[in-house]
């Protein structure tokens, strides 16, 4: 049966009495930008009526997931917060809010900013980010740019979010983050003559279909199991993706480095690697080679099993299974960051795709290429229109985190440190001195020591603070929340952006600026930070509501009320600013994108052949080498092992048994859900309804021991902290391990302090401890905690029809 | 078709909805959707994802693929087949958004026909 279906539509048109606009949707609300197509229905009086999957984006082709579905819940929720407010900072935590106009908000920070910076150095500013929001990747045009201060910072311990790969990225590959390729820059999509299916797919500590980490549009995996790739998987935790896996590895958590070492082992010794790809493009192979065999430090599948705690026959297998498929992929996930040996583990995977041959090829992992330098020829990937780029100063003012991660090009500090604010501004950033590597490869402070800094006031004090689009106390991206609260309190004037007044706003800010969803401004979307050469999408404006503003309309009002020297004059809109600094990647300005909406840019594959992957156009990869440093200089230079090695779980029952005869269960977090994007949408109840309580998964068998029944409550608690949480009993997550949901809040509970909407009731994030990263800075034990666990008598279900009543009548 | 649509009821005689759950992830779009196409409140489903599973097969001869686990979506008595789209030219919402492209809606006819061609696949008929 055939339905009338919208292909070919323009970006905008009108149906049944509705307007009706074709948008590629992110942030906010959050989402890792996969920019999935979007149709917004829009009436007569101009709102938002419902939202449908757009069939015309390449990639989703009409599917959504209900975060997007349920978008008018969002925009139009009654506990939005629509105009600019000020707070007495003597009346943090109360329900103390004034409204102000947003002249009056400016006026406050001009004063506060130029106060603060030309009292004490505008490095006592600093500018806190999190995750997946437009605003977050902007955290340091904000600081840097506008507010002249070096110090962004993602609060998150060890940055344990993407960067731990990144850098090992920047560091062994010299290239993007790799992910696998599904055909998403190409016209035609899988069926593109050039593309090749995976035969095999590996799914490691990643659960793309809830999560679409990092871009990659999760159910892709799905569409590729259909065309007949057969999956691998490799997590702890049984999800739907590893049921319908040939091989299942439910490695300890934190063990992936020895897992991932033990492939190197098989693949190398087994000759399933490419020998050409090596030769031609690897560096230091024998050493590599040497310390995987090496009986100390190397590690055999039969280590490995007894320190994974998995059956070696299902290493063997997995291993040469993968080994012996063309082209294979492997999509990798935040376990590789959520752990203090996340580098090395990072290490070994990148060498296992690229000694396979599996790097830059179809139906292999993709990688984005690299701007040229000025003066060098300047055509991007050709794409569907054939793009050419020519950058108007030569340096690519990328704003995404990734497309910055790249450590090694002096192009930031040719200019005089970042974004200009000059070499000597640019060494005090927070961090600098113990962790360059981390600061310079993302242009940030170094989250522990600025909790520090925030705590002890040392190596300075920090004094203003901007809280840019995160939610930092509700366990989502800092560890110890308790004690970023406490240092976030010491802060003599604080600013914070959202759509929402969130417990982090509430606990600590002075000043609320409202900001738009994606329905209400003309921004870009690019697919993966444009870490791969995935898509372009515009973000078409359908709906005004309230006083909102976008991020980057503030960042460009303050940039010209500060006289930031890049933006001052420059431009008037946000929208002008993102044209410019994202849209430029399609070749295009952000009015014609917002008239194709979807731009798929092309894949060019192979590109160290074609010097794609170097700004000086030479063949090879951006490291010293100019090859995939198996051995890696930049580690050996940053005082870290050139080569990969394991190390055991700081707080593993088996690392200090005197400790786990305490705390027996190894703790992990951060599993995604369908329903929220971390601690959003608790305030939507048609989301909530999916998930109403935060849940802790615990094994049937540790249930039976501890004396807990499926849906009681329970208290899980360390040295650190303790948190409660509903159990859900089930065989999903290995005996011994419990799993506790993250980024919880309560929308519907008092916000007033010290309650803060609950948001210290189920904060498993209390329970990770600061300063357990990695020699370079990075990692924190987010998967790879321990707790021990308390059954409750008391039951703290959520009411939901309390929760109905209260947000779910939409204030249109 | 359209051949059995009852002019002006809202119901949809002879037709059905065609589910394959090997491939359905549970990801829940299909109750979001209908939740929002017939502005449901909390409490009220058009069709819910239920769980057949999650339990340990036997290794070994199930070749390694050790958990049973399918998500079932079955519509529940005020599913109305998306009459008022169906009418107007439109697939379902469910079947329109979901996310695995595993949703079929069509005549008991046809879905049955398709119901041959694979196993693991489950035909509703919320309408009599
Ligand atoms: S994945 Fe992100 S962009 Fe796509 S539908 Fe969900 S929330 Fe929207
Ligand atoms: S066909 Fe329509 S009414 Fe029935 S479950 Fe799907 S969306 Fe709901
Ligand atoms: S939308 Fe599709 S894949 Fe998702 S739960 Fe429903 S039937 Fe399954």
């Amino acid at each position: 049966m055939e339905y009338k279906n919208d292909l070919g539509k323009p970006w905008r048109y009108e149906e049944d009495g509705f307007t009706v606009t074709r948008t590629s949707m992110w942030s906010p609300p959050g989402c890792h930008p996969v920019g999935c197509g979007l149709k917004l229905y829009v009436d007569k009086e101009g709102k938002l009526d419902h939202v449908e999957g757009d069939e015309n984006n390449p990639i989703t082709k009409g599917r959504l997931c209900v975060r997007c579905l349920a978008l008018p819940d969002y925009v139009y929720n009654p506990s939005r917060v629509l105009y600019p407010m000020k707070r007495d900072p003597k009346d943090r935590g109360k329900d103390a809010w004034e409204r102000i106009s947003w002249d009056e908000a400016y006026a406050i920070i001009k004063e506060k900013r130029d106060y603060f910076a030309q009292t004490y150095g505008p490095e006592c500013m600093a500018v806190f980010s999190g995750t997946g929001r437009s605003g977050g990747i902007m955290c340091q045009e904000m600081a840097q740019k506008v507010l002249g201060t070096p110090n962004a910072c993602y609060t998150q311990s060890g940055f344990a979010c993407y960067q731990p790969r990144s850098a090992a990225c920047s560091c062994v590959l010299g290239a993007y983050y790799p992910e696998i390729d599904y055909a998403g820059g190409l016209e035609g999509g899988y069926d593109n003559p050039e593309y090749v299916v995976p035969e095999v797919i590996v799914v490691w500590g990643k659960e793309p279909l809830p999560s679409n980490g990092d871009g990659l549009f999760g159910h892709v995996v799905l569409d590729l199991m259909k065309k007949g790739a057969k999956l691998i998987s490799v997590d702890p935790r049984v999800n739907w993706l590893t049921t319908r896996s040939e091989i299942q590895l439910r490695v300890r958590p934190g063990t992936d480095a020895a897992l991932a070492m033990a492939w190197c082992y098989i693949i190398i010794n087994e000759d399933l690697y490419d020998h050409d790809f090596v030769d031609q493009w690897c560096y230091g192979f024998e050493e590599f080679k040497n310390r995987i065999n090496d009986p100390e430090k190397g590690i055999t599948p039969e280590k490995a099993a007894e320190i994974c705690d998995v059956d070696v026959a299902k290493i063997y297998a997995a291993a040469r299974m993968y080994g012996k498929a063309k082209p294979a992929t492997i999509a990798w996930g935040l376990a590789f960051d959520q752990n203090q040996n996340g580098n090395q583990a990072g290490h070994a995977m990148l060498a296992i795709m690229a000694i396979t041959g599996n790097v830059d090829v179809p139906g292999g992992q993709i990688i984005g290429e690299v701007p040229a330098d000025m003066g060098m020829e300047s055509e991007m990937a050709a794409g569907a229109g054939g793009a050419q780029i020519e950058k108007a100063d030569g340096a690519w003012e990328g704003d995404s985190t990734d497309v910055i991660s790249f450590g090694g090009i002096g192009d930031e500090t040719a200019q005089g440190g970042w974004e200009g604010i000059g070499e000597e501004l640019t060494q005090k950033t927070i961090g600098m001195d113990q962790y360059p590597l981390y600061c310079n490869n993302i242009r940030m402070a170094h989250a522990d020591m600025m909790l520090d800094a925030l705590l002890t006031g040392e190596p300075y004090k920090v004094r203003m603070g901007w809280i840019q689009s995160t939610n930092l106390l509700s366990p989502t991206c800092c560890a110890e929340p308790s004690k970023w609260y406490q240092g976030l309190l010491g802060l003599e004037f604080c600013i914070a952006t959202d759509v929402f007044l969130t417990p982090s706003i509430q606990g600590c800010a002075d000043l609320f600026l409202p900001i738009q969803s994606c329905a209400e401004k003309d921004d870009v979307n690019m697919t993966h930070y444009a870490g791969s050469p995935v898509m372009v999408g515009a973000i078409n404006k359908a709906i005004d509501v309230g006083e909102a503003k976008s991020d980057a309309q503030i960042l460009v009002d303050l940039g010209n009320i500060l006289g930031s020297p890049r933006i001052a004059g420059r431009y008037t809109t946000g929208a002008e600013y993102t044209s410019d600094n994202r849209a430029v990647i399609a070749g295009m300005d952000i009015r014609a994108l917002g008239d194709v909406v979807y731009y798929q840019r092309g894949c060019n594959y192979r590109k160290y052949e074609k010097g794609l992957l170097r700004p000086d156009r030479k063949a090879g990869f951006l490291t010293n080498t100019g090859r995939v440093e198996l051995y890696s200089t930049a580690f050996e230079a940053n005082g870290e092992d050139p080569l990969p090695y394991y190390s055991e779980p700081a707080f593993s029952p088996r690392k200090d048994p005197v400790r786990g005869e305490k705390y027996p269960f190894i703790l992990t977090t951060g599993a995604r859900t369908y329903a929220f994007f971390h601690s959003e949408h608790r305030q939507i109840p048609r989301l909530r309804e999916l998930n109403p309580n935060p849940l802790l998964e615990i094994n049937p068998e540790d249930a039976r021991k501890i004396g807990v029944t499926d849906g009681q409550w329970v208290e899980i608690a360390n040295e650190f902290g303790k948190a409660k949480f509903k159990a859900r009993v089930s065989p999903i997550v290995r005996a011994g391990t419990v799993h506790a949901q993250h980024g919880w809040w309560f929308p519907e509970q008092e916000g007033e302090a010290p309650n803060l909407f609950g948001v210290w009731q189920s904060n498993c994030n209390d329970l990770v401890p600061n300063h357990y990263n990695s020699k370079l800075g990075y990692g924190a034990p987010h998967k790879c905690m321990s707790c021990t666990i308390r059954p409750l008598n008391e039951n703290l279900d959520a009411d939901m029809s309390m929760i109905w009543e209260k947000f779910g009548k939409l204030v249109k | 078709m359209g051949e059995i649509w009852k002019v002006g009821e809202i119901m949809a005689v002879g037709y059905g909805l065609l589910i394959d759950y090997e491939f359905c992830s549970g990801c829940q779009t299909c109750e979001v959707a209908c939740k929002e196409e017939h502005d449901l409140p909390v409490g009220k489903w058009g069709i819910r994802v239920l769980d057949d599973g999650p339990w340990q097969k036997n290794d070994v001869d199930d070749e390694g693929k050790n958990f049973n686990w399918n998500k079932i979506p079955v519509p529940t008595d005020l599913c109305d087949l998306c009459a008022d789209r169906v009418k107007a030219g439109k697939d379902p919402s469910c079947v329109h958004h979901c996310q695995a492209f595993v949703m079929k809606f069509g005549t008991i006819e046809e879905l049955a026909a398709e119901l041959t061609k694979k196993p693991k696949q489950v035909l509703w008929v919320p309408r009599g």
